[in-house]
C-alpha cells in the first residue's frame, strides 16, 4: 500500500481535547516507520502506545510511513480508529477493517421488551463521554452518527462508534445507534451491525419503505457476518408526514421494538416551535402512542432539552407516562434517576394491581364468571391493565418475579 | 546522597541541604519532644510608643529586618492565585542583591512562575513548601539548587517548633492591618478570609513584617495576627488580584461522573451512620468535594439531622449549610470564596482557625482526630490503600499537601476520587510517592466503586448489605488496568532527590526523584 508523498491527518487537538488524539500518517520513500509522539501520558504508556501504531502499521501495509501522535489520554481503541481513518483517507480503496478484541462484558443480548426508560444520547465523534456513560446506568445508549456529527466527521465517527461497540463497557446497557438519514445511513449500517449493537435508530422516518429498507440491510449484514442475535429497530418520527404514516411505519417489520418521536424537528416542520405546555404536539405524540400500541411496540418519547430543569423533566415524564409513554430520551446523565423514578409504577399502583390480578386468577380457578374485589366489578382491560403494573413493577425490580 | 529504606519501605535521603533528616518511623511511632524552638523575646520599650511601626517601603524594612545572604523568608497562602505581593518582595531581594534564601511559603500557586528566574540565578536556594505547577516541573527536572521539602499545614508549624526552619523573616500579607501590625483577613479590598496560616510566623520569626493594603487606625479589629508579635508595617497600594484571591463564586463540579462520586459519598456517610445529629464533617474545595455536601445536605434535611460543626475550606455551600441551620459552626481553615469571607466577617459562628488548633503534631490534641469525616482528593491510591496527593503518576510534582495529612486523622477519612482521569490511573498498584500511609486511610470511593480498607472492619460490616458498589481495591485496580492498560514504570534517577515528602512528625515518608530524561 505505498504510494510515497501521500499524506492525511485526523483527529482532535487542542487545548480542550481529553481522551482524543490527533494524528499525522505520511507516505515516505524508505527508512521504514517513523513514530513521533507527543503524550501526556508518554511516561506511562509510550512503549504501548508505540507498539500498538507499529501492529496497525503492520496489518495495512504500511511499510515507509512518519507518522505523528498527538495524544490527550486517548484509549486505544480511539487510536485505533483515528490511525484507520488516516489510513482510508490516504487509500480510499482501503476495506480492510483492524478490529479489536470484543470487551467480555459486552457479551449480553437485549430482548424485544426489556425495559426502555431513559435513552442516553452520545455525540458519536466525541469518545470522552463514551466510557463512563454505562456507570449512570440508563437503559439503552445511544452512539449518534446524526445530528451531533458535522457532515465531515461522519466517516471518523463510524469508526469510532465502531470501535465503541466492541470495546466499551455498557455495564449493562443495551447499546444502541441512530444512523443518519437514508441513504447515508445506509453505510452507517456496515459499520454497526456486524459489531455488537442492539438497537438502530432510524431518523426522519416518513413511509414504512424505509424500515423495510434498512431492516433489509440489516439482515443481509447478519447474514454475510453469520450474527445470530437479534437487532431491533426503532423509528424516529419527525415529521408531519411521519405522524401521518406512524402506524405503518411502526407495523412495517417485526423487529422493530418501539416508535419514538423527536419534537425539534417535527415542530419545525409544521411551523411552530415548542412550548412547555406541548399543545402543538399533543396530537403527534399521541398518534406516536397509538400507532406504537396498535403494532404491539414501546412507544418512547422525545428528548428533555433543559438540563438544569430538573423540576421540569419531572413533570413532563409524569405527562409522558400518562400519554401512554414508556420511555424518554435524555442528553445527560442526570436526568437518568428522575425519568426512572416517574416512569416507575407508584407503590399504590403496584398494591392495587396485585389485588386485581389475585382475585382473576383465584376467579379462574374456581370457575367464576364474574371478578370482584369488595364491592367494585373488574373487568378484562382492568386486568390486563393489573398485569401490565405488574410485569413494569418487575422489570424496576419494585416486586420480585415469584411476588404471589 | 546517602539513601536508606524508612519503614515504610520507601527510599529517603539522611541529609538534605545540609540537615540531617529522620526516616518516617511509622504513624504516632516518633514523637519528637523538648524545646529546641524559641519565639524571640523582646522588651516593649523597644519599639515606638504611640504604637506607629509604619516603615516607608518594603524594600527599607527589609534591611531594617537586616536581610542577608542565605536567611529563611516566609510568606503565606492566602492570597492564593492572585499574590502579587510574594513576586513583589522577591524583585526587591533580587535588586539587593541577596542569594540563597530559603523560601518557606504556606503554598505555592501558579503565579509564583515569575521566581522561577530567582530559582535559576541563585537568589532563592530552595523551597520548603508546596511546589505547584510551573515550580513543580521546575523541581521535579532537578533545577533547583537545593531540595525542596513539602509538608503538611499542621507540619509546618511542627517544623518551625521542632527547629528544622528558623524563620529570620516572615512577611505577612494583610488583608487590614493597623500601624502597630494587628492584622485580618476579612476587610479590605483584598481580603481573603482568614490568615491563620501566618500565625506560627508571626510568634517565631526574628523579624514580622506586615504589609497591608488597607491600614486603618488602630485597633484593627478582629486581629488574628496580634501586633505584639510585629516589627514592621509596609503599606502598598495592592496586595494582589482580588478576583483571584477569592473567586467571586464557587461552582460545583458539572461533570456528571464527578457527581456520582460526590453522590456515593453523601450515601455512603448516611448509610455508614457517621451522619447523626451533632456529626461533625470536613470538606475541601475541589468539585467533587463541594458537590458531597450538598448530596449530603439533602440527606440531612430529609432526616432532620444537623452537624455540630463542619470544618472548611469555607464555600457558599457550607455558609448556606450554618445559615440555614443545618451546622452550629463552621470552623474555617481557608476562606474560598466571597460568601465565606462574608459569613466570617458577619457570623460568630463562622469561626477562624489556624494549623495550630487544627493540625499541629505539637498540640496538646488537634482539631483534626475531632472530626468524624473527611472528604478529601488524592492524585493516586494503591492497592494498599497508601495514596498520594503531591505527584502525578508521570512523577512530576504538581500539588502541595495542604492539611490533607493532618485531616487523615480523621475518625474517617475519604477519598473520592476518580479511578483514571485521561488514561492515567489513580487506582493502581503502588503510589509513586506516598504522601498519606494507607492504615490511616479508611475508604476509597470512585466512580467504579468503593473499597473499604480491609482493617475497618465495622465500616464493611455495616456497609454489607448496602446497594453502593463496594468492591475490593485490587477489582477497581484490575477494572482501570482493563481500560488503560497496566502502566509502565516510571524511569527515575535514583541520584537525585529533588524534594522530600515530611510526615506530620517531621520525619521523611518519601522522596521524589529527578526524572530521567527520555
Amino acid at each position: 500500500m505505498d504510494n510515497k508523498g501521500l499524506k492525511s491527518s485526523t483527529g482532535h487537538r487542542g487545548e480542550k481535547i481529553r481522551s482524543d488524539c490527533y494524528i499525522e500518517i505520511e507516505i515516505t520513500k524508505s527508512s521504514g516507520i517513523n513514530i513521533e509522539l507527543k503524550s501526556k501520558v508518554a511516561s506511562l504508556y509510550g512503549a504501548e502506545i508505540k507498539n500498538q501504531i507499529s501492529a496497525m502499521c503492520g496489518f495495512f501495509g504500511l511499510r515507509n510511513a512518519k507518522i505523528f501522535l498527538e495524544d490527550y489520554g486517548a484509549l486505544p481503541f480511539v487510536i485505533e480508529a483515528r490511525f484507520e481513518h488516516a489510513v482510508n483517507n490516504l487509500f480510499p480503496s482501503n476495506e480492510r477493517e483492524y478490529l479489536l478484541p470484543y470487551n467480555k462484558n459486552n457479551n449480553y443480548i437485549s430482548s424485544k421488551d426489556r425495559l426502555r426508560r431513559s435513552r442516553l444520547y452520545l455525540p458519536g465523534n466525541e469518545p470522552k463521554f463514551f466510557l463512563n456513560a454505562g456507570l449512570h446506568k440508563p437503559d439503552g445508549i445511544i452512539l449518534d452518527l446524526e445530528d451531533s456529527v458535522a457532515p465531515l466527521e461522519k466517516d471518523a465517527a463510524r469508526l469510532l462508534v465502531r470501535n465503541a461497540l466492541r470495546c466499551i463497557d455498557f455495564y449493562g446497557s443495551e447499546r444502541m445507534v441512530r444512523i443518519n438519514q437514508l441513504p447515508l445511513g445506509l453505510k452507517d449500517l456496515e459499520y454497526i451491525v456486524p459489531n455488537n449493537v442492539h438497537v438502530i435508530l432510524i431518523p426522519k422516518c416518513e413511509n414504512p419503505d424505509q424500515v423495510i429498507e434498512v431492516n433489509d440491510h440489516v439482515l443481509r449484514i447478519k447474514h454475510e457476518n453469520n450474527i445470530k442475535n437479534d437487532i431491533y429497530l426503532m423509528p424516529i418520527i419527525e415529521s408531519a408526514l411521519g405522524v401521518i404514516k406512524s402506524f405503518k411505519i411502526a407495523a412495517a417489520v417485526k423487529s422493530n421494538c418501539a416508535l419514538t418521536i423527536g419534537l425539534e424537528d417535527y415542530t419545525a416542520d409544521i411551523g411552530t416551535h415548542r412550548t412547555i405546555e406541548g399543545k402543538e404536539s399533543f396530537f403527534a405524540r399521541t398518534m406516536v402512542v397509538n400507532a406504537a400500541k396498535a403494532s404491539g411496540i414501546q412507544a418512547i418519547d422525545t428528548v428533555f432539552s433543559d438540563i438544569a430543569d430538573m423540576e421540569g423533566l419531572k413533570q413532563s415524564v409524569i405527562e409522558a407516562k400518562s400519554l401512554g409513554f414508556e420511555g424518554k430520551g435524555c442528553i445527560h446523565p442526570s436526568q437518568i434517576p428522575i425519568v426512572h423514578k416517574y416512569f416507575e409504577p407508584t407503590p399504590e399502583e403496584i398494591e392495587k394491581a396485585k389485588k386485581i390480578v389475585l382475585a382473576f386468577e383465584d376467579a379462574q380457578s374456581n370457575g367464576y364468571g364474574v371478578i370482584s374485589i369488595g364491592s367494585k366489578m373488574i373487568d378484562a382491560p382492568v386486568v390486563k391493565r393489573a398485569q401490565q403494573t405488574i410485569r413494569m413493577a418487575v422489570l424496576n425490580n419494585l416486586l420480585d418475579e415469584n411476588w404471589k | 546522597m546517602k539513601l536508606i529504606k524508612n519503614s515504610a519501605g520507601r527510599l529517603v535521603p539522611t541529609e538534605v541541604n545540609s540537615q540531617k533528616q529522620i526516616p518516617f518511623k511509622g504513624v504516632n511511632k516518633y514523637k519528637p519532644l523538648g524545646t529546641k524552638a524559641k519565639p524571640p523575646i523582646r522588651t516593649s520599650v523597644d519599639y515606638p510608643e504611640n504604637g506607629n511601626k509604619n516603615v516607608r517601603n518594603l524594600k527599607e524594612a527589609l534591611k531594617k529586618a537586616g536581610l542577608k545572604n542565605g536567611m529563611t523568608i516566609s510568606t503565606h497562602h492566602h492570597l492564593r492565585d492572585g499574590d502579587i505581593l510574594t513576586n513583589y518582595l522577591f524583585d526587591i531581594i533580587h535588586e539587593m542583591g541577596i542569594k540563597n534564601i530559603r523560601w518557606f511559603p504556606s503554598a505555592s500557586f501558579p503565579v509564583h512562575e515569575h521566581l522561577i528566574k530567582y530559582l535559576e540565578d541563585g537568589t532563592i536556594h530552595h523551597i520548603e513548601g508546596s511546589m505547584n505547577g510551573p515550580l513543580g516541573k521546575f523541581t521535579t527536572e532537578g533545577k533547583m539548587k537545593g531540595t525542596g521539602i513539602l509538608r503538611s499545614h499542621g507540619g509546618r508549624y511542627q517544623a518551625v517548633q521542632d527547629g528544622e526552619v528558623h524563620i529570620d523573616i516572615a512577611v505577612i500579607a494583610a488583608p487590614t492591618a493597623d500601624s502597630f501590625g494587628n492584622a485580618n483577613g476579612v476587610n479590605g479590598k483584598s481580603a481573603s478570609g482568614l490568615i491563620g496560616f501566618a500565625l506560627v510566623d508571626s510568634e517565631y520569626a526574628d523579624k514580622v513584617i506586615v504589609v497591608t493594603d488597607n491600614l486603618v487606625p488602630f485597633p484593627c479589629v478582629p486581629w488574628q495576627i496580634q501586633g505584639n508579635n510585629v516589627d514592621y508595617v509596609v503599606q502598598v497600594d495592592s496586595l494582589g488580584n482580588s478576583s483571584k484571591i477569592v473567586s467571586g463564586t464557587t461552582e460545583v463540579t458539572k461533570s456528571p461522573d464527578r457527581l456520582l462520586i460526590a453522590e456515593y459519598v453523601a450515601q455512603f456517610i448516611d448509610e455508614a451512620g457517621i451522619m447523626k445529629n451533632g456529626f461533625s464533617f470536613q470538606a475541601g474545595s475541589g468539585g467533587t468535594n463541594l458537590a458531597f455536601v450538598l448530596y449530603l445536605k439533602e440527606r440531612m434535611k430529609k432526616k432532620g439531622i444537623k452537624a455540630r460543626f463542619v470544618r472548611g475550606g469555607s464555600t457558599k455551600y457550607l455558609v448556606q449549610l450554618l445559615e440555614e441551620g443545618l451546622t452550629d459552626y463552621i470552623l474555617d481553615g481557608q476562606t474560598f470564596d466571597l460568601e465565606g469571607v462574608r459569613s466570617m466577617r458577619e457570623n460568630p459562628n463562622h469561626i477562624n482557625t489556624s494549623p495550630f488548633t487544627s493540625y499541629n503534631f505539637h498540640g496538646k490534641g488537634n482539631f483534626a482526630s475531632i472530626v468524624d469525616v473527611a472528604v478529601l482528593g488524592a492524585t493516586e491510591v494503591d492497592i494498599k490503600f497508601n495514596a498520594n496527593v503531591v505527584s502525578h503518576s508521570d512523577g512530576y510534582l504538581l500539588h502541595g499537601i495542604g492539611g490533607w495529612q493532618n485531616c487523615l486523622y480523621s475518625k474517617c477519612s475519604i477519598l473520592a476520587v476518580p479511578s483514571f482521569r485521561d488514561r492515567i490511573p489513580v487506582i493502581i498498584d503502588k503510589v509513586t510517592t506516598l504522601c498519606g500511609p494507607g492504615e490511616l486511610i479508611d475508604v476509597v470511593i470512585t466512580e467504579r466503586g468503593i473499597a473499604i480498607n480491609p482493617r475497618r472492619k465495622d465500616l464493611i460490616k455495616v456497609m454489607a448489605n448496602s446497594s453502593l458498589p463496594i468492591k475490593s481495591i485490587k477489582e477497581i485496580r484490575d477494572e482501570v488496568y482493563s481500560i488503560c492498560g497496566k502502566p509502565s514504570k516510571l524511569e527515575i534517577d535514583h541520584n537525585k532527590v529533588v524534594a522530600l515528602v515530611k510526615w506530620v512528625d517531621g520525619t521523611v515518608l518519601d522522596s521524589i526523584f529527578k526524572l530521567k530524561k527520555k
